[in-house]
């Protein structure tokens, strides 16, 4: 099976510090939930911008859906087919209303106003979110916004999913919906988390970030 | 839109939730040209009489609008403190016919008059501004401004505001809490113009770094420059008729003063 997403030997330093990812291998195939765990600063989050190309590796080679991104416009497909989920909704939902945030990537893709309307309403059905369309999103509860930022995602009907640190700030009651919706969605995600429990639920692969490489999660211990 | 007036919590744009008012019957963008056009004519009447008709108008306005009449008129004071020494100077630097005389300093007629005359025209245009505008839920506002073809960049930079200035404020809040929990508190020395300045800072640097990461979050939704505002406003008879009989008023005041 071709996978989604092939990273090759990525080696990151940012400016004037130590590198933080050397070497980092990974395989993304479809239908794959693959969750990667680390300590702070291991590198986790930047593992995912360099897959969506906000940054760029000092070394080593990205294929995605079937093509070798390397270049800033290698990457605008790659930003539509791979949703990513930031770490903290207000950095996602910058939109004045609920139904413009939606909107805003499907927009962006050229979608009309009625198609974008339907999608919106259909999202919004789909994770039982309506009520919250015309809403004002720095109105919105901290779980709100993590679900409104996923759906904002998911408008743009994406065949990857990113999440960094999805369950971060969820009660316990957001964190059980925001893993039944998760689990209910077709695509193949990479999923960055601390929460072992969660881990355990969603992960059909787990890899565990450490000194800059990336190793299956059993061979913790021999770490 | 109305539905959007008074949902969810206070925040620190809109703190007042606004009252439910027979404006709001009123396209938002009908209110917005309205008190465009009511300032323009208050500041060019120059006669006395006419100008009270104006702060009247704005009066009635607020008396249709039932609004809470002390905190409007409270607020239209707070403009006034910005004018007061001003409009106290004018009749004394004014040439003019003088009335009388402090510490050798001409009181003038003509600057009395003067005074009077912009106390009338700013007092009735902020009135009208605050019964009108003021009462719009901001971000309503916003996509009234877009509607109105004002430019993208000003309108984006309006919404960007109001989005985040709730966020910035509970950083502010996390991060002064932070330092009273760790016993400081404000005082006069240079241990607190300095903690001050660190978290002044503080704020500058996360508000960059945050600005970055909403960036990044635009590109990876295919941000390509072009942001676009749903909105559904459309005028209607009312908006007709409170038009028909502004433009009425706003000539009548016109003509009168022209041959006052």
């Amino acid at each position: 099976m071709i996978p989604l997403l092939e990273l090759r030997d990525i080696n990151y330093a940012y400016a004037g510090r130590a590198p933080v990812l050397r070497g980092v291998s990974m395989q993304l195939t479809p239908s794959e939930r693959l969750v990667i765990s680390g300590h702070n600063g291991a590198g986790k989050s930047t593992l995912l911008r360099l897959i969506v190309g906000l940054l760029h590796p000092t070394q080593g080679t990205i294929h995605a859906f079937g093509a070798k991104r390397t270049e800033e416009k290698d990457f605008y497909e790659v930003r539509r087919r791979a949703g990513f989920v930031f770490q903290d909704p207000d950095d996602q939902l910058f939109c004045p209303t609920v139904a413009e945030d939606i909107a805003f990537g499907p927009l962006n893709l050229g979608k009309t106003r009625t198609q974008v309307e339907k999608i919106t309403q259909d999202i919004l059905s789909s994770l039982d979110l309506l009520h919250l369309k015309d809403r004002i999103t720095y109105k919105l509860s901290g779980g709100e916004k993590r679900l409104i930022s996923l759906a904002c995602v998911l408008a743009m009907e994406p065949d990857v999913l990113l999440l960094d640190e999805p369950t971060n700030a969820l009660d316990e009651r957001n964190e059980a919906r925001l893993i039944e919706i998760l689990l209910s969605l077709p695509q193949a995600m990479v999923i960055i988390s601390h929460d072992a429990a969660f881990r355990t639920t969603l992960a059909t692969r787990t890899q565990h970030l450490h000194e800059g490489v990336l190793k299956p999660e059993d061979s913790k211990a021999e770490v | 839109m109305g539905h959007l007036i008074g949902t969810g919590p206070k925040h620190a744009i809109s703190a007042e939730q606004p009252t439910p008012s027979s404006l709001d019957l009123l396209d938002p963008r009908t209110r917005i040209l309205a008190v465009i056009f009511f300032a323009i004519l208050t500041v060019s009447l120059s006669s006395l009489p006419i100008l009270m008709m104006c702060l009247a108008t704005s009066l009635i306005l607020l008396f249709v609008s039932r609004q809470p009449i002390r905190p409007t008129l409270r607020r239209m004071a707070a403009m006034d403190g910005f004018i007061i020494f001003m409009l106290l100077l004018l009749p004394f630097t004014m040439s003019g016919h003088p009335l009388f005389t402090v510490l050798g300093f001409a009181f003038t007629q003509e600057g009395l008059l003067k005074a009077i005359e912009i106390a009338l025209k700013a007092n009735a245009t902020i009135l009208a501004l605050l019964v009108l505008v003021g009462t719009l839920e901001p971000v309503i506002f916003g996509h009234a401004l877009h509607r109105l073809k004002t430019p993208e960049n000003l309108v984006h930079l309006l919404m960007f505001t109001l989005r985040y200035i709730g966020v910035l404020h509970e950083e502010y809040i996390r991060l002064r809490k932070a330092m009273k929990m760790r016993g400081f508190s404000l005082t006069n020395t240079l241990h607190t113009y300095r903690s001050i300045g660190y978290l002044v800072g503080m704020m500058l640097i996360r508000s960059i770094d945050r600005s970055e990461r909403i960036l990044a979050a635009m590109k990876c939704r295919s941000f390509t420059g072009k942001i676009h505002l749903l909105s559904n406003m459309r005028y209607t008879m009312t908006d007709a008729a409170f038009a028909i009989i502004g433009l009425l008023l706003l000539t009548i005041f016109k003509s009168l003063d022209f041959f006052v």
